[in-house]
């Protein structure tokens, strides 16, 4: 029972990176119906971001407070950049473009990140400095709580609440959920719909770089191919809450953790990756609007 | 019309007869290295003529053809590596010539290859029928990758290690005679009734469902009949590189294939064969910049969905009537 609550844990720290990614992914598809394929690669640059960010502070010698909180920022900043060049490049110059053009373009700038990081990078994987020593914050009945975990989750949940708040309540966040629902009359509206799907990139891009740095935190091991495993999770969890869905993302991904740590545990870690496609071809299969997702019906 | 049927056969037995004279002098006449090139360009052509079926003129966006590739490749290697020596042996008593038994085991096993690819196709396919678009574009990689991993798996088959001591049957005249099998069963699919119908799918679903068309038959199909030559292309790669690896059918491959269709232009034939060879030399042009290579790669695919998304060809084709046609008038 007791490594049942140990992957459960576990579970739901991996899923709140997944749902941070996962929220990047459902933003855009909201406002653009467009799979960013090259979203797993935002996440990625972040990653490599805030390794450079934190050699340049000297975190690693140093850690504060503010430094980490600095190469947070630097990541989520570099990533915010990232997705607007992205999004201002490819993107839209393709928005009136057939779908399947689109989604080419986008596996292309996801390849090129990929191999354009293996070669500015180098292909071998780099340590991120250590800077949060693990400590176990709660270690009762074989249960074990680490302070990284907590952190990892405090701030992801932190990250979405705060997320959601900007969406529910501000006049911002109510002009992408117009866009998102009909691009075209929200702009007869006078909203500005070009800007907002650059600020829906920013915050997506953003939210990317802050969970590579929580992962990057915990996981030492950055490499320019870290992206691509993490940002096909991802998209399977907002499939699985619900495409174009907030809330949605955030639960499709802490499904997705905790599915994918209980395999590993209970079946065999062969089967990690897999677990994930799976998942996707089952709710693709039963719900394809998504656990939350409200179905749309076929237009003629 | 026995004129026709004799024409017919005697082009037949002159295409076979010119593989093999090919088969017999080429290999001996020209370096190995360009002799690897033309296989794996026949390989190559195999593989984006199929997924044109499925992507081009069906217009379902499929990026799981290396999982096609990889069960025909492994099947048909586990057959001739488990079944196919013994199998030689009884059939060389019955048949005269060895090579004759060697031929119709390896054709056994490539066709068993392709055969379990295209039911792998049907179990592919028949989800997509609820899926459009992007979702079907992750479902379809979604697939390759569960291939893949149940492969790895597969300890009969050399698991991680990789399936080994693939006996060598695979040369330039079963390359080249499935190649052409493979694009004229293509080509004449697609300027058939059922090619009508693929395009009817990919031009506008809900209409063609209006027109009394069986959509659902026509996009199970496609996927089939792709898998199938997918798996047989992946059935004589394995037999030519002795060795398989999953690693090898990683959706990078399905990407690969896919760049080729694109760049080629998606519903033309021509385009994938065009596509196929560019794409097979250039990165041996390009070994000089080699990890420069996939950078350019991609670079090239944004280029070129930004610039000219139907690829080189478009939606032309290479008509060999229009070619008769000038004879005949000059005639």
């Amino acid at each position: 029972m007791s490594e049942f609550i140990q992957q459960l844990i576990n579970g739901i720290a991996w899923g709140s990176i997944y749902a941070l990614i996962a929220l990047g992914y459902t933003m855009v598809y909201g406002v653009l119906r467009l799979i960013n394929f090259a979203h797993g690669d935002v996440y990625m640059v972040g990653a490599f971001a805030g390794f450079f960010a934190s050699r340049w502070l000297g975190i690693a010698q140093k850690p504060t407070f503010l430094g980490i909180l600095l190469v947070f920022l630097i990541s989520m900043l570099v990533c915010a950049c990232l997705g607007v060049i992205i999004e201002r490049g490819v993107y839209k110059p393709l928005r009136k473009a057939p779908r399947l053009t689109v989604l080419i373009a986008a596996i292309g700038v996801s390849l090129f990140l990929e191999n354009a990081g293996q070669l500015i990078f180098g292909a071998d994987p780099k340590f991120f400095p250590q800077i949060i020593p693990k400590k176990d914050l709660i270690s009762s009945g074989g249960v074990i709580l680490t302070n990284q975990q907590t952190m990892v989750v405090g701030i992801s949940l932190l990250l979405m609440a705060l997320l959601q708040l900007f969406i529910m309540r501000t006049k911002t966040g109510k002009a992408m959920r117009a866009v998102s629902f009909n691009r075209e009359a929200a702009s007869l509206m006078g909203i500005a719909t070009d800007n907002i799907i650059t600020i829906t990139f920013v915050i997506g891009s953003a939210l990317a770089g802050a969970a590579a740095i929580l992962v990057a935190l915990t996981n030492p091991k950055i490499e320019p191919l870290m992206g691509i495993m993490p940002g096909i999770k991802a998209f399977v969890a907002a499939v699985l809450g619900g495409i174009g869905n907030i809330p949605g993302a955030m639960l499709g991904g802490m499904i997705m953790g905790i599915a994918e740590v209980m395999v590993v545990g209970y079946l065999s870690s062969t089967y990690r990756d897999a677990i994930a496609f799976a998942i996707l071809i089952l709710i693709l299969l039963f719900k394809p609007s998504g656990l939350l997702g409200a179905f749309t019906g076929e237009k003629v | 019309m026995k004129n026709k049927k004799i024409k017919r056969i005697l082009g037949l037995i002159l295409v076979l007869g010119f593989l093999l004279l090919v088969n017999y002098y080429l290999p001996s006449r020209i370096n190995p290295y360009l002799f690897q090139i033309i296989i794996l360009c026949g390989i190559n052509i195999m593989l984006a003529v199929s997924l044109n079926l499925i992507n081009g003129f069906t217009g379902q966006f499929s990026i799981g053809h290396a999982g096609f590739m990889a069960i025909g490749g492994y099947s048909s290697a586990a057959f001739t590596y488990y079944l196919g020596s013994g199998l030689i042996k009884s059939l060389s008593s019955v048949v005269m010539f060895g090579w004759l038994a060697k031929s119709i085991v390896f054709v056994f096993a490539l066709f068993l290859g392709g055969s379990l690819a295209a039911l792998a196709g049907l179990v592919v396919g028949i989800p997509s029928l609820r899926l459009k678009g992007d979702y079907l574009a992750i479902a379809t990689l979604g697939f390759g990758e569960i291939i893949r991993v149940i492969i790895l798996n597969i300890d009969a088959v050399g698991a991680a290690r990789g399936f080994v001591d693939i006996p060598g049957y695979t040369n330039l005249f079963w390359v080249l005679f499935f190649m052409l099998l493979t694009i004229v069963t293509v080509r004449n699919l697609v300027y058939s009734t059922h090619g009508r119908a693929f395009l009817s799918v990919r031009e506008d679903e809900v209409a063609a469902e209006a027109m009394g068309i069986n959509t659902t038959y026509y996009k199970v199909n496609a996927f089939v009949i792709g898998a199938f030559f997918a798996g047989i292309a992946g059935g004589l790669f394995g037999h030519y590189l002795l060795y398989l690896h999953t690693n090898s059918f990683t959706f990078m491959k399905s990407i690969e294939v896919i760049i080729m269709v694109v760049l080629g232009g998606m519903g033309s034939i021509t385009g994938s064969i065009l596509a196929a060879i560019i794409l097979t030399i250039l990165p041996e042009f390009l070994r000089v910049v080699k990890d420069y290579r996939m950078v350019i790669y991609s670079f090239t695919l944004i280029v070129l969905m930004l610039t000219r998304p139907q690829g080189i060809f478009g939606v032309e084709k290479f008509s060999f009537k229009k070619i008769r046609n000038v004879f005949l008038r000059k005639v």
